[in-house]
């Protein structure tokens, strides 16, 4: 046996990745990567022309979209914290938990895209396609928190204490800053959601950078998304514990509450229009059938495996951009002047939602799936390469360790893959519920069906694909837990 | 030929003790032992001389510095990769030529560890983790060793037998020790600090252990 394959022969590692790779490779062969579109760079040129040259007072939209961005993420991550952590005291049982994993497993453009049918453009769309998504996210990590936290202030606690008490002033003290940490990084999180949900029709951000991108007006793009950057990056500054009922109340007071909500449309929805349609015909279990057979075989299943495809091309790509991206801000690596323009870089690159990349590189390339590969790999890998690059600031090397790409691959790649593994594995599931989401922008995975079905107003086929996507991320995530455990891989609160 | 010729050169780091006014030459070929009690100044002395060395020098840290999800390959072949080309680096860290491990495979016999050459270090003892140190820096072609405590986890045997292995192969030893009959059976040269000063610097021959006791009574 040759010294390399001993080196392998007992690392499940290796083997993993190695499967993993050979996947991803399989599907890229088979994948659409053509640039469909006529003169792709002329219009990149175009678009670079007005990303140097912002226009800030192209429309008077600019101010009323930024502000609805910050009302829907204000009040959709209230209401996603608020509940969520109502549903993490109540964690340890099953039902919660259930419920919690099913409603984080529906994107939140799946969420909207549901509501709206409900409520209409009411505020309430907004707000609950947000929350609710969020409540299952936060009820989650909350309950880790909680289960984490030191247990032995609560075995001192008197027996005869109340759960309430022993809540309030013993375990709750402990977690507080961890919890207000987390939802500081959820608001972030739903700043960006805000801005895509313009993207189904909201007045958001989304709603302005899309018409402006179809009309070309690029210099106004650039001034949308420079004015979004400005209020992520000086997020620390404006979210202040003390403000926070200023911007609750200016929240709800600034969004278009008039709309008319019609009782019966809701009831209609839900008791009706969601019922499979041979159900509702009287066909019996046959014409049901028939009609699950059709669905599956031509939307559902060609959806899925696209969705599983295109999943896979980008975790692996993801992997690799990450690995590329974190020496960049690695004062291992760089001196002073590379590592701030890198950690500006990636600022710009993690603080742009999938959503919008994958948009801008399908105007650009036309509809294929290699719009969508570009934009999950440099989202997800600037924030696994951001996690990474910053951990290495912790690492002592020795006096006398190599430079340059010697020093990459012998001192801090092998000290840093496992952390990076186990993020990116931890973002194989957010990988999956973007991937699902961006054939709304005409990528056949099953957003596109979803979105198809809505246009129909086939409701019924629209639900059974939104509880498919579900029932995929769920699976990917319980995927993920196992390979994350057979492969020892820890991430830390920091990663989630 | 002298390899380094320090004139009063004031040592501070951030947080280390401070040596004052240090003078020292060292010659080609000497095995030299530093002594003193710990918080004396020895590490903040041996990075003075890696730093001012004139030849190239090869070093054992007190932590070792080894990067534990690699094998015992990898790290000890760290000790070449200045020698060869990034791109056979490169590619040794997913398929090692045979040329390669067997070069490896000879420094690490006589430290007792050929069997665990593909072994992961964070499976390692501590003494087999600093016996890998030990490996690398014999690995290294540099002619001067540095060493921090780099006996410390090995028996007393053993430490023995790896300070007499460096000696054989690196032309000018310069350790630091903290167990003096070792330090006085191995070296030719004993330099003694104290409170952040060369208090003691003269040949081994003669001295018994208890001449050190000097350097440790406050």
């Amino acid at each position: 046996m040759s010294a390399a394959a001993r080196l392998y022969r007992r690392s499940p590692l290796a083997r993993t990745l190695f499967s993993f790779f050979t996947v991803a490779l399989v599907f890229l062969i088979f994948a659409d990567l053509e640039i469909a579109t006529v003169d792709p760079w002329d219009e990149f040129g175009r678009l670079l022309t007005g990303i140097v040259t912002p226009d800030f007072f192209a429309t008077e939209n600019l101010i009323s979209a930024l502000v609805n961005t910050l009302a829907f993420a204000f009040l959709g991550v209230a209401f996603g914290v608020g509940f969520g952590f109502l549903l993490a005291l109540g964690f340890h049982s099953r039902a919660v938990r259930t419920f919690c994993v099913v409603v984080r497993a529906v994107h939140e453009l799946f969420w909207a895209l549901i509501f709206l049918q409900l409520f209409g453009l009411s505020p309430l769309t907004g707000i609950l396609a947000i929350g609710i998504p969020y409540a299952g996210i936060v009820a989650k990590v909350f309950a880790e928190i909680l289960e984490e936290a030191d247990g032995r202030a609560v075995d001192a606690a008197p027996s005869g204490a109340s759960r309430l008490s022993t809540l309030l002033f013993v375990r709750l003290p402990d977690v507080w800053s961890h919890f207000r940490t987390y939802a500081l990084y959820r608001l972030e999180c739903g700043l960006r959601s805000s801005a895509v949900l313009g993207f189904v029709g909201l007045p958001t951000l989304g709603f302005h950078l899309e018409t402006a991108f179809r009309q070309g007006r690029y210099s106004e793009v650039s001034a949308l998304l420079i004015l979004f950057y400005v209020i992520i990056a000086s997020q620390r500054l404006w979210a202040r514990r003390q403000l926070v009922p200023v911007y609750l109340i200016g929240a709800a007071l600034v969004l278009p509450w008039a709309t008319h909500i019609s009782g019966a449309n809701i009831t209609r929805f839900l008791t009706i229009d969601i019922v499979p349609f041979p159900l509702r015909n009287g066909d019996g279990i046959s014409g049901l059938i028939d009609w699950l057979w059709l669905l599956i075989s031509t939307q559902a299943l060609p959806g899925s495996i696209a969705t599983i495809q295109l999943t896979m091309i980008a975790l692996v790509a993801t992997g690799f951009l990450s690995a590329l991206m974190f020496p960049f801000i690695s004062p291992q690596m760089f001196g002073r002047p590379v590592r701030g323009i890198s950690h500006f870089a990636l600022v710009v690159i993690r603080s742009t939602p999938e959503y919008i990349l994958a948009f801008v590189f399908l105007q650009l390339w036309g509809p294929s799936m290699l719009p969508a590969i570009v934009a999950l790999a440099l989202h997800n890998g600037a924030i696994i390469g951001h996690l990474i690059g910053r951990h290495t600031e912790t690492l002592a090397l020795r006096a006398d360790a190599p430079t340059g790409l010697n020093r990459y691959a012998y001192e801090l790649l092998p000290r840093v893959y496992r952390n990076l593994l186990a993020l990116l594995f931890y973002r194989w599931e957010v990988i999956m519920r973007e991937t699902a989401i961006l054939g709304i922008l005409g990528i056949a995975t099953l957003g596109f069906y979803v979105d198809s079905a809505f246009a129909e107003l086939r409701f019924d086929r629209a639900i059974f694909l939104i509880a498919l996507t579900a029932v995929l991320n769920i699976a990917i995530d319980v995927t993920s837990r196992r390979v994350r455990a057979y492969l020892r891989l820890r991430t830390t609160l920091e990663g989630r | 030929m002298h390899i380094l010729d320090l004139a009063g050169v004031p040592a501070g780091y951030v947080g280390r003790p401070v040596l004052q006014d240090i003078h020292l030459r060292i010659e080609t070929g000497e095995r030299i032992a530093i002594v003193g009690e710990s918080g004396a100044g020895k590490t903040t002395l041996l990075r003075l001389i890696r730093e001012h060395c004139t030849a190239p020098t090869a070093i054992i840290p007190q932590d070792l510095g080894l990067v534990q999800a690699l094998s015992v390959f990898h790290n000890v072949y760290m000790g070449q990769l200045h020698n060869r080309s990034t791109l056979h680096n490169l590619r040794t860290l997913f398929w090692p030529a045979v040329r390669d491990v067997d070069a490896v495979r000879s420094v690490l016999t006589p430290l007792r560890l050929p069997d665990e050459i593909f072994s992961a270090v964070r499976r390692l003892s501590g003494g087999q983790q600093q016996r890998t140190a030990v490996a690398r820096a014999l690995f290294n072609d540099a002619p001067v060793l540095i060493g921090d405590e780099p006996v410390s986890a090995v028996d007393d045997h053993q430490a023995r037998e790896v300070l007499s292995l460096a000696s054989t192969q690196k032309e000018t030893v310069i350790v630091a020790l903290h167990d003096r009959a070792l330090a006085l059976s191995f070296a030719d040269r004993i330099i003694g600090l104290k409170d952040g000063k060369v208090a003691l610097d003269t040949l081994t021959a003669g001295l018994q252990p208890g001449d050190l006791d000097g350097l440790y009574k406050s």
